[in-house]
């Protein structure tokens, strides 16, 4: 199908964003790779009054190293965060994350930003912001603030934003040398949505792990910590016992659907969190 | 460009050409490429962005055109699969699609062309599971893309047989 009709404004500053979208509240919608916006609106899913592209804001597309965080802007594009060499020195689970986001073609034009004000529950981003422990940085006529990845997805696509905000960057903490990451999902197909997804960190302690940190996608409305589950790995050296009480331990409910039921998504889980631990600890 | 319009003038370079065109908002670049330009090789299958038959070059990088607005598209330099093939630019990968029997209803072939020549710029010697990988965001209904896959990688083959020109 094709969208329906729209108005649509280009600003080329973010004040010039943000007055837009003050002016014209809850009928605006942000407009960024528009890899999913768009199709929703060619759906008609969505059908937004006023379009507000964001593209040609200056610095929102800028990848950087701060003193204790990297900063990833809204417009970075994934195959930006996949080549970035930045990106895979001081954050590789994202690095190794963007890989499963769609298809080259998706990944040229799709943004950080974007996958994140969706909130696809399946979205691999926005596990990772939650594993790594983001902070998620609003922008409002009123000013800046920021959110942590725990409170700022709270459901299915629904976020802290309010109407009025801009997303304008991700503030992830520097992992220090002894942290690890590992990441993995299952898909029917390679660049599908994930059935279910594993994003995960953790501090190496000699054999053990420590500050674990379990963030599954794809199995509830927004992405969540396997807390039990991580509680069991917490400073235990990751063995075939421990293994199998982590898993024993899940506590994860999600729903079943067109693509996989719920027993099956469980098992899943279970699968995924036995093959990216192991990896985490070695 | 701070008010919001339902209607824009654009300006753009479409294989070559200088374009200027007053488009809709809610116009999409595969819509006007085909309606207002008349490049009908770029073919919309889904249109929301899952079968890749659109798949278009925006600045040197391959974008699927439903997904895109024209009005987005306002200074960029676009390529199509007409531009493409005039240019010669894919000439080797068309003639290996013909010789391994690549296309049947020829619907996925632009889209599948373009991403393909974007597989080889990145990756020249590609192994056929990155091949798979690459495409598989370009669906065929009919080739069961056993014979795509071939195609792609014996333009690789030739190619690192003929050495660097």
């Amino acid at each position: 199908m094709k969208a329906p009709r729209f108005a649509y404004a280009r600003p080329a500053t973010l004040e010039g964003a943000l007055a837009l979208l003050a002016a014209h509240g809850e009928e605006a919608r942000v407009l960024a790779g528009g890899q999913s916006l768009v199709a929703m609106l060619n759906l008609r899913v969505a059908a937004p009054r006023v379009l507000v592209d964001i593209n040609r804001v200056p610095g929102l597309g800028e990848v950087a190293l701060g003193e204790s965080c990297v900063r990833i802007g809204a417009l970075a594009r994934h195959a930006e965060l996949e080549r970035s060499e930045l990106v895979a020195r001081h954050l590789p689970l994202l690095a190794r994350a963007v890989r499963h986001i769609a298809h080259p073609a998706i990944r040229n034009r799709g943004t950080f930003g974007g996958s994140c004000a969706l909130a696809d529950p399946a979205a691999e981003l926005p596990a990772c912001a939650l594993a790594l422990g983001a902070k998620l940085v609003l922008r409002g006529a009123r000013g800046e603030r920021r959110v942590a990845a725990g409170e700022f997805f709270r459901g299915l696509y629904e976020t802290a934003l309010e109407a009025g905000e801009l997303l304008v960057a991700a503030e992830f903490p520097l992992p220090g040398p002894a942290s690890a990451s590992a990441f993995g999902e299952l898909a029917r197909r390679h660049g599908d949505y994930a059935l279910v997804g594993l994003a995960a960190y953790a501090q190496r302690d000699g054999p053990a792990l420590r500050d674990v940190r379990l963030a599954f996608f794809g199995v509830a409305d927004r992405p969540v910590l396997a807390a039990r589950a991580a509680a069991v790995l917490e400073g235990r050296r990751v063995d075939e016992a421990t293994l199998a009480r982590a898993v024993a331990a899940l506590d994860l409910e999600p729903r079943g659907d067109l693509h996989a039921s719920a027993a099956t998504r469980r098992r899943l889980a279970g699968v995924l969190l036995e093959r990216v631990v192991k990896e985490l600890a070695q | 460009m701070n008010d919001a319009q339902e209607a824009l003038d654009i300006e753009l370079e479409v294989n070559g050409e200088h374009v200027r065109r007053r488009v809709e908002a809610r116009r999409s670049l595969a819509d006007f490429l085909r309606q207002d330009l008349g490049l009908t090789g770029t073919h919309l299958g889904c249109e929301h962005g899952a079968c890749g038959a659109c798949t278009v070059r925006v600045d040197g990088a391959i974008a699927r055109s439903c997904l895109m607005l024209a009005v987005q598209a306002d200074g960029a330099r676009i390529e199509t699969i007409e531009g493409l093939s005039d240019a010669g630019a894919i000439a080797e990968l068309q003639n290996a699609f013909v010789l391994a029997n690549a296309l049947q209803c020829g619907y996925c072939t632009p889209g599948m062309l373009i991403a393909a020549q974007a597989l080889l710029e990145a990756d020249p010697q590609p192994s056929r599971d990155r091949i798979r990988e690459f495409l598989a965001g370009n669906y065929c209904r009919c080739t069961g893309y056993q014979s795509i896959v071939d195609a792609v990688a014996s333009v690789a083959a030739h190619r690192a047989a003929r050495g660097p020109r």
